[in-house]
């Protein structure tokens, strides 16, 4: 029968999150109707608690710097614009990017911005450096109890020698991006279904 | 994992890495396979009930007289029916079974008791406008067995009901439950707990156990998931059933969501909306396939069991399996879950890294 284009006037400010989003309206729709399950008390925001109930999110070993990026700043709750904004991250790059105007801001699912978003669930101190502190803390994250010390410091002395350039012993953005120039960021971080 | 974690070099560390697990933690935040379960299941096709048409719109004027049509045939016409037979069914139920609870405990009692049993529940099944196919009925579970079934709705007891009948585990409710509850009990053994006996594990093993030593007590009816799920999915089985011994039988139950919805949502609906639901409903028409018997292996433990007896099902049934506990939805998962993700994680990294080194 078609989704609705009935259900589409329920989403406050429908049109600007479209526009700074760069969603179709039948994934905006999708997504709100997630934000809303996902709000079980139906409060009109996420909190921590809301996300931490997703099994796949909680059983996920970065799932809590995930969460971490839906609330900046110390905030405690994240409404649907906020929301949608941090899933635009994951959109898949569009085809016609050589017609874009230079003068709009960069949209939010661009190659940069999706570096950006892996840059700041490294960097938790948000000074724009990956210490290898900050390396070692993500390491753990994703190896738990697994690895000893030993064999995750020198995992990490490892790959900042290689990702540092100016030897001032941490990963600045720049260096981050220069190392994975190769890799294919838009296919490794998009969501297909958020087309 | 290997698949997605694919970099350029071998196996090492890459910054790359977390991308992999940025992108899994934010697919499941756009959808996850558990709270997918856990609301009806979409259909391919409309079939003229508004409640399972998740995107409404006003399409021609002759689909709404035809579902207008549909909400009389079904609000005038068929629930009072409805209404009727299942006010017979219960209140039979209820008086047959205190009345055969009076006789002395014999082969007649137990006779008459599976004759009142079957008879009230073929008259609550057609209140609901049953039709039930029943498959592989040489494998219908014996007595001193335990009957296992994946879980959907209440619905499911009477649906297996009809075709035998089973001694059934469960707690003590109040209300009209309760003095159906009671009334099942004086004509055959059931096992009623109370809501504080539940928590002690160990209790209720015993008791069950005893129940199936006797050979001459009905089969138990136990769900091991533990709540209902959708019916495109087994979740979880918790292992609780499995350890008590005996011969499991399993049932794979499937409903057709073509003629009406079974799923119980029990945090969007109580008990009477949700049969009032069922009642407005064209149909229920289901599948109950019976499994052969299964047995524990040596040296299979309580939860590989659980497993086995699981994908059985699932295969039977045609439903996708799942390893998750079906009481996600109300409470928070296990870290061992975690640790599994990063085990394989780091097997990857430093299994390659210390590889290197030697060579390197």
């Amino acid at each position: 029968m078609g989704s609705g284009g009935s259900s589409a006037a329920q989403i406050p400010d429908a049109d600007n999150i479209r526009r700074e989003t760069g969603f179709s309206q039948a994934s905006l729709l999708r997504l709100y109707h997630r934000f809303r399950a996902l709000d079980r008390n139906k409060k009109g925001y996420l909190s921590r608690v809301d996300l931490q109930q997703i099994g796949a999110l909680a059983v996920n070993p970065l799932g809590d710097r995930i969460i971490d990026s839906f609330f900046p700043d110390g905030s405690l709750r994240v409404d649907f614009p906020d929301f949608v904004r941090v899933l635009a991250h994951f959109r898949p790059v569009d085809e016609d990017t050589g017609t874009r105007d230079p003068n709009e801001p960069e949209p939010l699912n661009s190659r940069m911005n999706k570096l950006r978003f892996a840059f700041q669930l490294y960097d938790l101190d948000r000074d724009g450096k990956i210490s290898r502190h900050e390396m070692l803390q993500v390491l753990r994250l994703m190896v738990g109890v697994q690895v000893t010390e030993e064999q995750l410091e020198s995992i990490a002395d490892r790959t900042v020698q290689e990702a540092d350039e100016d030897g001032d012993g941490a990963v600045s953005f720049l260096e981050f991006t220069k190392s994975l120039e190769k890799m294919n960021i838009e296919q490794k971080m998009s969501i297909r279904i958020l087309k | 994992m290997e698949k997605g974690l694919s970099g350029l070099r071998g196996r090492d560390f890459e910054l790359s890495d977390v991308f992999y697990f940025s992108k899994k933690g934010l697919e499941a935040i756009v959808e996850d396979e558990v709270t997918q379960r856990f609301s009806s299941e979409e259909l391919v096709s409309w079939n003229l009930l508004t409640r399972t048409n998740v995107n409404f719109q006003y399409i021609s004027l002759r689909l709404t007289m035809v579902w207008v049509l549909g909400v009389i045939v079904r609000y005038c016409v068929l629930l009072p029916l409805r209404v009727m037979l299942a006010f017979i069914g219960i209140s039979l139920l209820v008086i047959g079974t205190t009345l055969v609870g009076q006789l002395p405990d014999s082969s007649l009692k137990s006779w008459l008791s599976e004759l009142v049993h079957l008879t009230c529940c073929r008259i609550c099944v057609r209140a609901l406008s049953g039709t039930i196919h029943y498959h592989n009925k040489q494998y219908r579970p014996q007595k001193g067995g335990i009957c296992v079934a994946n879980h959907t709705s209440p619905i499911d007891v009477l649906i297996l009901t009809v075709d035998g009948c089973y001694a059934m585990v469960g707690q003590v409710h109040g209300g009209l439950m309760g003095i159906i509850q009671r009334a099942m009990v004086k004509a055959c053994p059931h096992v009623w707990f109370e809501r504080s006996e539940m928590k002690d594990r160990h209790l209720v093993t015993k008791r069950l156990k005893e129940h199936i030593a006797d050979k001459k007590k009905l089969p138990i009816l136990i769900f091991p998931e533990g709540t209902c799920i959708n019916n495109t999915s087994v979740m979880m089985f918790k292992k609780g059933s499995f350890e008590i011994g005996g011969t499991i039988y399993p049932v794979a139950i499937k409903y057709n969501p073509q003629f009406g919805d079974a799923f119980w949502n029990s945090s969007k609906y109580n008990m009477v909306s949700y049969l009032l639901r069922m009642m407005t409903s064209w149909a229920i028409v289901c599948d109950v396939w019976y499994l052969p018997p299964m047995t524990r292996e040596e040296g299979e433990d309580a939860v590989q069991f659980a497993n086995r007896v699981k994908s059985a099902i699932a295969v039977q049934g045609g439903l996708t399996e799942l390893p998750w506990d079906g009481g996600l939805k109300r409470a928070k998962v296990k870290d061992t879950f975690r640790e599994e993700q990063q085990k394989n994680y780091s097997k990857m990294i430093v299994g390659n890294g210390s590889l290197n080194s030697e060579l390197g």
